[in-house]
């Protein structure tokens, strides 16, 4: 019978299923970071537990380091807290690779387990983090977990699950100039709703999936969780094989072929049967922008902002009011007349030297507008700011009066310094536009790091296509 | 685990699509290295007209009267009463550690977001599906009943209000069985010890390189 690549994944990593179909899944590789450890490791240590494999686990700080002036510390004692808990962790159960905060490979956790290679194709990867379904770009079963779940895994190495339904989101055309993975995630989102995915694993595929770079491969599964989905995933191809060759953690000469012949078989079969399918014509999109306070409101550069007059639906209706209040717009305002405050170029979505180089494209030889106080660059790890400053990327942000920080999830979510102030709009290449996210009573707009750029550049959205 | 059975309680309702979990805790909280001390910052941001941090002192607090649960009819709820897709967004654990500290025993809604319903099962906090219709229905028969109460029976798997008919919700008899026994679900696994090395075993010979 023809298998998915969920499918696949799934099967090859469950070793005992219950006559109501839940199933222990064994894990291969958990990422760990500060924030949704600590309860984990302490409930370990009570009841007298240890790490079942502690090879599987690759730890690092992110959330709540600071991006400027790292070598003095963490000001804020109760981040300070939480990082140093994790070093006390990391020492007291003897994980071994561990990228704290001074090491030169330290960086938002689904940057840095691609880069290091210590994601594979076939593997489950699972984290206390939502965003971990970046890592199914690598035809990885990968997937967020809570805390209780972070605990279950660091003591048994597996985790109890019930399959989910298959998804097939088939994406046909070739990006128009200007238009990017991440816009074509956002459409996705805008198609199908943030609930859209839930209850399924999503396949992105066809030719336009296939055309991405790694890099957009891993913006688009990112962004999974934003359509409800907890994995997303991308079957192997050229691509990734070629991304993997070499890296630290990844099998090496021998076994790297071995590992790679095997790994060209994680594809879903042709005739395979999904639970559902949407279709995506990537040629006709357009640069996306977020108007509201959840992923799905979501409209081209080229639109207004919506009118909930013309919703029908009473509780979507006040669900959009409610939106456009918090974010201080007026309905029918063209997209591309609204001013920027701060630029966030960053985050587990678009931080990696792709992002980075996109975006110093657009920025190269101009300035940041007079309206904007802050644009940050803040690149997804301590590897990728070293190789775009080999790059010569800094001086273009920094000549353009773009700050140029330490990497970490930084205004994502402003669990360190760099967060908005209340009223503040900002153009963000993150993944969340929720109420206060990246600060309280900040105002997010998702978009691709191109388009922040030019908003960078304008002072308010443009149409990265006429810039 | 705290076990769940059977719990009556009085309703709060959350008429809002898609609250997620940075609405239900604020990530200033999530720098927390405890389990507890969550449910005075449950939905920090509706529920104060300041801004909320960690260690200020509450009874300074300025709540927002306007917020559900700050009007007097709903003190005391222990049934959140919320619209679909609730839950949605990051993974954090202190989202339902919140509701639960806060007096919560059970939410109901349309749907859940996946990983926010994975999570309430880990600490006894039900999650219970009911069909839009019935939801809609719930909204209007608390809006209408000040102190409306509710029962879960969650061996029986039903939902009733006093003088109507019980509503029947869906649940997966394992996690019924962990919930009503309140069980350890590490202690569980681990009684699979010998299988897990088993896989291991076999595991580490069709694919060496993700044990090296």
């Amino acid at each position: 019978m023809p298998l998915t690549l969920y499918e696949k994944l799934w099967s090859s990593h469950l070793f005992r299923e219950d006559a109501d179909g839940t199933g222990l899944l064994y894990i291969d590789r958990h990422v760990v970071h500060e924030v949704t450890s600590p309860q984990a490791f302490e409930g370990l240590e009570v009841h007298h537990r240890k790490p079942w494999r502690v090879e599987s686990i690759v730890a690092t700080a992110d959330h709540n380091v600071p991006t400027a002036h790292r070598d003095q510390g963490i000001a804020d004692p109760i981040s300070r807290l939480q990082v140093e808990t994790l070093d006390r962790n990391v020492d007291k159960f003897h994980v071994k690779t561990y990228f704290g905060m001074k090491d030169r490979r330290q960086g938002i956790v689904h940057v840095i387990a691609p880069e290091q290679g210590a994601v594979l194709p076939g593997m489950t990867v699972v984290c206390g983090d939502s965003h971990t379904s970046t890592n199914g770009a690598f035809a990885a079963l990968a997937f967020g977990i809570g805390t209780s779940e972070v605990e279950h895994v660091l003591a048994t190495q597996t985790l109890t699950q019930k399959k989910s339904k298959s998804l097939l989101v088939h994406c046909e055309g070739a990006l128009p100039a200007g238009v990017t993975a991440k816009d074509l995630v956002l459409a996705i989102i805008g198609k199908i709703g943030t609930a859209g995915g839930t209850g399924y694993a999503i396949e992105f595929g066809g030719s336009t999936v296939r055309s991405l770079s790694m890099e957009g491969r891993m913006t688009m599964c990112n962004m999974a969780i934003e359509a409800g989905a907890r994995a997303g995933m991308v079957a192997v191809d050229d691509k990734t094989i070629d991304y993997l060759r070499g890296r630290p953690y990844a099998p090496q000469g021998e076994t790297f072929d071995k590992a790679a012949a095997y790994w060209k078989t994680l594809v879903s079969d042709p005739g395979a049967r999904f639970d559902k399918v949407v279709e995506i014509d990537a040629a006709k999109l357009k640069p996306q922008v977020t108007w509201g306070t959840s992923p799905e409101m979501v409209v081209s550069i080229e639109d207004r902002v919506p009118d909930p007059d013309r919703e029908r639906d009473p509780v979507k209706r006040e669900a959009m009011e409610r939106a456009l209040t918090y974010m201080g717009l007026e309905p029918n305002t063209p997209m591309n007349e609204i001013d920027v405050d701060k630029i966030f170029i960053g985050s587990c979505t678009n931080s990696r030297i792709e992002d980075l180089r996109a975006a110093a494209k657009v920025v190269r030889g101009r300035r940041v507008a007079k309206n904007v106080k802050l644009a940050l660059v803040v690149p997804g790890s301590g590897l990728v700011k070293a190789q775009a400053e080999k790059e010569g990327l800094d001086r273009i942000f920094k000549d353009s009066g773009f700050e140029w920080r330490d990497a970490g999830c930084s205004m994502c979510l402003g669990m360190n310094d760099d967060k908005l102030a209340a009223g503040e709009r900002c153009a963000s290449t993150s993944n969340r536009n929720f109420e206060g996210r990246q600060g309280a009573g900040g105002r997010t707009h998702l978009v691709s790091p191109e388009m922040a750029a030019a908003a960078a550049i304008a002072g308010h959205f443009v149409d990265i296509r006429r810039l | 685990m705290e076990k769940f059975t059977t719990h009556a309680g009085l309703v709060a309702p959350l008429d809002r699509e898609n609250v997620d979990t940075d609405a239900i805790i604020p990530k200033q909280f999530l720098k927390s290295i405890k389990r507890t001390g969550f449910g005075p910052h449950l939905f920090d941001a509706w529920r104060y007209l300041d801004v909320g941090e960690p260690g200020m002192d509450l009874s300074k607090r300025r709540p927002n009267p306007d917020f559900v649960l700050n009007q007097p009819i709903y003190q005391g709820a222990s049934i959140l009463l919320a619209r679909k897709n609730f839950g949605c967004g990051s993974s954090r654990e202190h989202a339902p550690w919140a509701l639960q500290q806060y007096g919560f025993k059970a939410v109901i809604a349309p749907s859940f977001a996946d990983i926010f319903f994975n999570n309430c099962f880990k600490n006894g906090l039900l999650p219970i599906v009911l069909l839009d219709f019935q939801v809609d229905h719930l909204f209007t028969e608390v809006a209408a009943h000040p102190g409306f109460k509710l029962t879960v029976d969650l061996p029986a798997q039903i939902v009733a209000a006093p003088g109507d008919k019980p509503m029947h919700f869906d649940i997966d008899p394992s996690r019924k069985e962990s919930l009503v026994n309140g069980w350890d679900e590490i202690g569980l696994t681990l009684r699979h010890a010998d299988e897990i090395r088993e896989y291991e075993e076999k595991r580490k010979r069709s694919e060496p390189w993700i044990f090296s």
